[in-house]
């Protein structure tokens, strides 16, 4: 971690950025137990040994990550032989803990049981991997440059998913449909050049690979594709460039994953500050190419505002602006061509991005409100007023007490939390209906002083909305869960229940009503679809914008009984995605279109806006060599 | 024919057995009933809140205030006044319900109804699918509209069951009767301007309330599909406007779903039997006021039979409006501010409201009496001067008959299985002695004897015309079991061949006319045609190949009878016809036209060349005045009052209609032909062919004197 590595060569710079890390360690600190704080970015996965030069993302993820399930190999969770809920591992602080609640909850909540086993394929059986179509022209080409590669069954696997449900489960159940015939793993710039050059003159289909993350289907190989599909892996491209402190500005390769931006910047005394839940193995050019959002947008912005200048390589050759002015009237931005274009038009190989002075001072909050209308209103309210922290997000009901469900074995930064919901409702929140309250979680970022101020605006809006605070642990816990809630997915489908999240986003006038209804909607179409048991249907207020907010939903059904679950399951998210539109909601926030949802694409940006698009792509990638198929 | 047959099954479903509320209330005290405790289960995310926080709510929405505003800035007046005037028409409208106020008639109530019915049944599970229902969504309850008694009657059985009290919607005429008026505003009553027409202030008041108590679940909302009383039994069109706000929360995304609830309240002898009849003869209606209700106390006196009340399958309106509305097309505007329904809303309301008025024909319950009487007026032949009337024995071996045959074609019919044919119609003839009469082991309507009809006054003939519109109204019951069956036995007749392609569209032409008068669900003539088929098929009166449709000998019968069903209808729209053809003055205005016309039949029926008496109903001429407006035969033009009559085409319909039937002219052409279609439904007797065509009559008798 950043605030107690010894990295060598420290500059004065570095000496600065770690005294005023370990200030905020200071403040952090729980007295009793002498932990060390948790900045956001630090709720990852910790490395075990970081220097700057070492690199989450090895060529071979297999080494590190599981093959069919989410993350890290050695972090996963389990029931143990007592039925209680544990985490393995030792990279998050949630590794090595008991969570003694989970299985109640879980059971009771979709009626699970630890009877009713599901067990994944335990390895990956490479004879199943059907043989590669390799193009032997091009391969022989590539040998004689020194840009690795490999046909190996593995790695193709590796690369042929995201991280969708369907996708997953046919992994699980060791099914593999078409997966790519060979990997790639340029190391520059020029390295893609190449690539790009040889593929278009041996006609391959190229579909680059950053992170793996998409929840869009964008990775899928297309079942049509009959050319030879290489999936380019840009996870070599990793190096941070340059930082230009004058202009606040750093130039990275585009392969680099989040966690590696942060942690390197973090280093220099710096920051992006853009942390999409994913940052643990999403990629910048990923971001790029899906128009990522971070939780601290709200301080950082997007990704579109945080891009400055962006390098994409196409067939057609490299497309980028000639200068790096801060903003230009020049036509429509072709950055905004790039961006969202999911890997149908080029590679990204090279991204000028702003960073900011690493936060001095951080702090966590929650509050407590009687009912999710009320916490609707307050975060408008916020919006309304400018004055969003870092990050506000407003959970429901459900996911309270799902939260609530996470809660470790007694821990130093879990103590305020020693007795269950009812205790904490009737002790602290006596009249709210532990049925209907919702929390938000907040994070505050900035100088000391400031963030104190701020917080005290933020509480003061939300005592308006009867909103009372409930402490910076319960605050903490919230976004610290948002990095191992992948993993639940795994253990969930261990036992009969699958599930996933989907998110849009909304005018402020209808947040409710898309929440009310995508959520009833999701209960009846699993009725109807012949689900056993009622789902889990839940949903968050992630983002606050002056015009509306992202909502991001969670559904998840136990399936004992169903032959098809994934069939059903993607009739249902079908519906639920029918209904996000029919109440006014975006098709997608941030995930993207990829092929899962390019069906609405055309009323989502009407006709002429299909084909302005499509021209493009015509105009940029005739023979269609980013053959992906994603969003048109 | 496979999905057509599924509907056709669904048509036949079971109903559910019905239960008598009343039986317990002739067991136990009315006060302790009407002072029971009383806890309803309320609608899920429900925030309670009274009536005045109601109001609040309104005032304050979006909606209302973005119209208060547009009317300041319209007619320059302050915003203080307009949001005055707003608050006035809330006040004049809004309901007070109170539980006391329920209390009260749950008393009173319970006395009336126990002297004047002899049970009230209910359908128990429909109860418990309601109370389901009232739980999952926000529930609108659409009952059927027969008597004023309607929505006292709904609240009393919701109360009895323990379920949400609604509040109704209920015209401003109440308003009249200071006292009663305020006792419906507090058991839930909320009054509406008969017409508001483009007061946009009003529109909003009225529609934000509506919405606002279905939004916040505060109770389930009522209100007549057919807008007021039907005075003939037979379904009204349903009128479009309060369903079009009821479904608006739903389509704009407000609320998750809509349960409308469909509810059928039959009455074995309606209270305003005779005032109806009145009603469309033209004898001025009473004003509704307090003391006209009071003096009905002789009403009191009198035995009613039965009500059935059956509530119906809740009705979901998002599943109404999947792949038929797209509801993303309230994404681009901001949903306060009000815009008229698309052609998309407007359809898909409009069929809705059919559906759900046939949701209610459905259940309505028949009594045998409803068939008796559909057939002692066919049987009925004013033009003898003496009605020698039906055997009693030959009328039961009749009604049997038809009992089996509505019960084939799904008429939910309830006839006493444990008694013997004969008691059946001997207890239903005397419940309705007031219109029939039994003597010499002969059944006749309780008409005056003696005079012929050219001797006839036109007192008298009004007086027989009370009956026969009161007879009318029962037979009107069992239409909307046979009417398309009718309109295809007629298309039958009426076609040029018995090719099937010209059976459909004398069908369809038929089904066209009539679409004002019955419940026929738009852009469903296919459909009716091929239901009509099955139902003639399965019950032998047609055989139907790929391209014929013939009658069968056995089937003559049916084919008289259900014809005959359609006749007086047939006639009244030629009649009309005629009349706007001959004897309408040039300046007819829409005022005018109901007393025109009326006298204009009461010449023609005292002169004999008019059959049926019923055509004098008013319902029936607006009807077909509707129909031909509709069809462009009558026009109106913007701000004049006069009817513009296409003489042509209004000349080329009633042919057409002609075709199905004689024409009213041809008195003496059509007698043998009504006694022939009489003979038919006699077992037995052999069928005889069908008049020739009028077209080809080589001596067509004059038709004016
Ligand atoms: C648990 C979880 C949490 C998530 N949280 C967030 C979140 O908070 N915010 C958010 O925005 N998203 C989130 N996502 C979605 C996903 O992480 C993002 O879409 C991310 O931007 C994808 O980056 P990646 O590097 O993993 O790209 P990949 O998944 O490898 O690829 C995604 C698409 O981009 C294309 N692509 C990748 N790299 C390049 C490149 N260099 N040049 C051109 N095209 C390229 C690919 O062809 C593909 O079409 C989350 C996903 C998961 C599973």
């Amino acid at each position: 971690m950043a605030a107690n590595s010894s990295g060598g060569g420290s500059s004065d710079r570095q000496r600065t950025a770690r005294q005023r890390l370990s200030v905020i360690a200071g403040h952090l600190q729980r007295p009793a137990d002498g932990d060390v704080a948790v900045l956001a970015a630090e709720c990852k996965a910790q490395e075990a040994d970081v220097s700057g030069e070492e690199k989450t993302v090895p060529r071979r993820r297999q080494e590190i990550m599981k093959w069919n399930g989410w993350g890290y190999s050695d972090s996963r969770f389990l029931f143990n032989k007592k039925g209680q809920a544990e985490f393995t591992g030792k990279r998050y602080r949630l590794s090595g803990m008991i969570i003694p609640g989970l299985k109640d909850w879980f059971e009771s909540t979709f009626g699970a049981s630890l009877q009713h086993k599901t067990p994944a394929t335990p390895i990956l059986n490479s004879s199943a991997v059907p043989p590669p179509t390799l193009n032997e022209a091009l391969v022989e080409e590539l040998k004689s440059t020194s840009i690795p590669f490999s046909h190996d069954a593995e790695d193709r696997v590796f690369r042929a998913h995201g991280h969708c449900l369907h996708e997953i489960f046919a992994l699980r159940e060791g099914k593999l449909g078409r997966v790519p015939d060979m990997v790639v793993w340029p190391n520059c710039h020029n390295d893609v050049v190449k690539i790009v050059e040889l593929a278009c003159k041996h006609n391959v289909c190229l579909i680059p690979y950053g992170g793996g993350t998409s929840v869009s289907s964008a990775l899928e190989c297309p079942r049509e594709e009959t050319r030879s599909i290489v999936s380019l892996d840009t996870s070599q491209m990793n190096r941070i460039l340059w930082i230009d402190e004058k202009n606040l500005t750093a130039h990275v390769e585009a392969g680099i994953v989040g966690q590696d931006l942060e942690r390197l910047l973090n280093e220099s005394g710096y920051c992006t500050g853009h942390e999409p839940d994913s940052m643990e193995f999403s990629s910048l050019g990923g971001w790029v190419a899906t128009r990522a959002s971070g939780m601290k947008k709200n301080i950082y912005g997007n990704i579109e505002d945080l891009v400055v200048h962006v390098k994409m390589v196409t067939p057609r050759g490299v497309i980028e602006k000639s200068c790096q002015g801060p903003r230009m009237s020049t036509g429509p931005d072709i950055h905004h061509f790039i961006m969202g274009s999911e890997g149908t038009l080029g590679v990204v190989t090279e991204v000028t991005m702003k960073i900011r002075p690493m936060p001095e001072y951080q702090k966590y909050g929650s509050v407590v409100f009687p009912n999710f209308e009320q916490g609707v209103a307050c975060l408008r309210e916020v919006a309304k007023q400018r004055c969003a922290p870092a990050s506000i997000r407003l959970m429901d009901n459900e996911q309270f007490k799902f939260g609530h469900a996470l809660k470790p074995q007694v821990s130093s930064i879990f103590t305020s939390f020693l007795d269950g919901l009812k205790k904490f409702y009737i002790t602290k929140f006596k009249g709210f209906d532990p049925n209907h309250l919702c929390v938000a979680t907040l994070l505050f970022e900035g100088d000391r002083e400031r963030v104190l101020q701020h917080e005290k605006q933020v509480y003061d809006i939300a005592a308006k909305f009867g909103g009372l605070a409930a402490g910076e642990d319960n605050g903490q816990r919230g976004y610290m869960l948002t990095f191992v809630i992948a993993y639940l997915r795994d253990l969930g489908m261990d036992y009969y229940v699958i599930g996933e999240s989907f998110e849009t986003s909304v005018p402020w006038d209808r947040v409710l009503d898309i929440c009310r209804n995508v959520k009833a909607r999701i209960v009846r179409e699993c009725k109807d679809k012949g689900v056993q048991f009622p789902p889990l249907s839940t949903c968050r207020v992630t983002q606050t914008y002056d015009a509306g907010a992202c909502v991001y939903f969670y559904f998840a059904f136990n399936y004992r009984g169903l032959s098809d679950p994934v069939h059903v399951y993607e009739q249902v998210e079908h519906a639920a995605r029918e209904e996000i539109l029919a109440n006014g909601g975006s098709l997608s926030h941030h995930h993207g279109v990829g092929k899962l949802r390019k069906e609405w694409m055309r009323e989502t940006v009407s006709d002429v806006g299909i084909g302005m698009l499509k021209s493009v792509k015509d105009y940029v990638d005739p023979n269609n060599i980013f053959g992906n198929r994603n969003l048109l | 024919m496979h999905s057509a047959e599924a509907t056709r099954d669904s048509m036949l479903k079971k109903r559910d057995d019905l239960e008598d509320i009343l039986e317990d209330r002739r067991r136990s005290s009315d006060l302790r009933y009407a002072l029971r405790c009383y806890t309803p289960a309320l609608y899920r995310g429900l925030t309670p809140c009274g009536a005045q926080q109601l109001k609040g709510l309104v005032l304050q929405s979006d909606q209302l205030r973005y119209v208060v505003q547009q009317v300041c800035k319209e007619t320059g007046a302050p915003s203080e006044e307009v949001q005055a005037e707003a608050v006035a028409i809330l006040e004049e409208m809004a309901h007070r319900l109170q539980l006391g106020t329920i209390r009260f008639f749950a008393f009173v109530l319970s006395k009336i109804f126990k002297t004047l019915f002899r049970n009230i049944s209910v359908n128990e599970e429909g109860i418990q699918r309601l109370q389901q229902a009232i739980l999952d969504h926000p529930v609108v309850l659409l009952p059927s509209h027969r008597s004023y008694m309607d929505f006292l009657l709904m609240s009393y059985i919701l109360y009895t069951y323990d379920l949400a009290l609604p509040v109704i919607a209920a015209g401003m005429d109440f308003m009249g009767m200071k006292l009663v008026g305020e006792m419906l505003r507090m058991s839930g009553a909320f009054f509406i301007r008969r017409s508001f027409g483009g007061d946009r202030l009003y529109w909003a008041v009225f529609s934000q309330y509506v919405q606002t108590m279905l939004r916040i679940g505060f109770a389930p909302v009522e209100f007549f599909l057919e807008g007021t009383r039907s005075r003939t039994s037979k379904s009204l069109t349903p009128k479009l406007g309060l369903l079009n706000i009821v479904m608006d929360p739903f389509l704009k995304g407000e609320v998750f779903d809509i349960s409308l609830v469909p509810v059928s309240i039959s009455y074995e002898r309606i209270l305003e039997e005779s005032l109806y009849a009145r009603e469309l003869l033209g004898v001025p209606k009473p004003k509704e006021s307090t003391s006209g209700l009071f003096k009905a106390r002789k009403v009191l006196s009198e035995d009613y039979g039965s009500i059935h009340v059956y509530f119906g399958q809740p009705v979901s309106v998002r599943s109404l409006a999947e792949g038929r509305v797209n509801r993303g097309q309230f994404n681009l505007i901001p949903r306060h501010i009000p815009r008229r329904p698309g052609d998309d809303v407007h359809g898909f309301v409009k069929d809705s409201a059919y559906r759900l008025v046939r949701a209610q024909e459905e259940n309505m319950v028949l009594k045998p009496w409803v068939l008796i009487a559909s057939l002692l007026l066919q049987n009925q032949n004013q033009d003898q001067d003496r009605d020698p009337g039906v055997p009693l024995e030959q009328l039961t071996q009749q009604a049997v008959w038809l009992r089996d045959l509505s019960r084939q074609c799904g008429a939910f019919l309830h006839w006493p299985d444990h008694a013997s044919p004969a008691e059946v119609v001997s207890s239903s003839l005397s419940l309705h002695r007031g219109l029939v009469r039994v003597s010499e082991g002969r059944v006749r309507l309780a008409l005056q004897q003696g005079q012929s009809s050219s001797r006839r006054t036109a007192d008298e003939l009004l007086d027989r015309a009370v009956v026969l519109l009161s007879c009318a109204s029962y037979r009107n019951q069992l239409m909307h079991v046979f009417v398309r069956l009718a309109l295809l036995a007629s298309a039958v007749h009426n076609a040029s061949s018995s090719k099937k392609n010209d059976v459909f569209s004398s069908f369809s032409f038929l089904r066209n006319m009539f679409s004002n008068e019955f419940i026929l669900c738009p852009g469903a003539t296919v459909q009716d045609f091929e239901e009509a088929c099955y139902l003639l098929v399965k019950t032998g009166v047609l055989l139907i190949s790929q391209q014929e449709v013939l009658v069968t000998d056995a089937g003559r019968r049916t084919v008289a009878f259900l014809s005959g069903l359609l006749d007086p209808f047939l006639q009244g729209y030629q009649v009309v016809c005629r009349f706007l053809c001959e004897d309408a003055a040039d300046a007819l205005t829409e005022k005018r036209f109901v007393p025109a016309v009326r006298s204009f039949i009461i010449k023609h029926l005292l002169s004999g060349r008019l059959r049926h008496t019923e055509v004098l109903s008013s319902d029936l001429q607006k009807n077909a005045l509707a129909a031909l407006l509709r069809l462009g035969a009558v026009g109106r033009v913007r701000g004049c009052p006069t009817l513009q009559i296409n003489r042509v085409l209004v000349n080329s319909l009633e042919d057409a209609l002609g075709e199905t039937r004689p024409p009213l002219c041809k008195t003496s052409r059509f007698l043998p032909g009504s006694s022939e279609r009489w003979s038919l439904l006699q077992e037995g007797s052999s069928p005889r062919r069908r008049p020739p065509p009028l077209a080809s009559d080589p001596e067509p008798a004059p038709c004016d004197p």
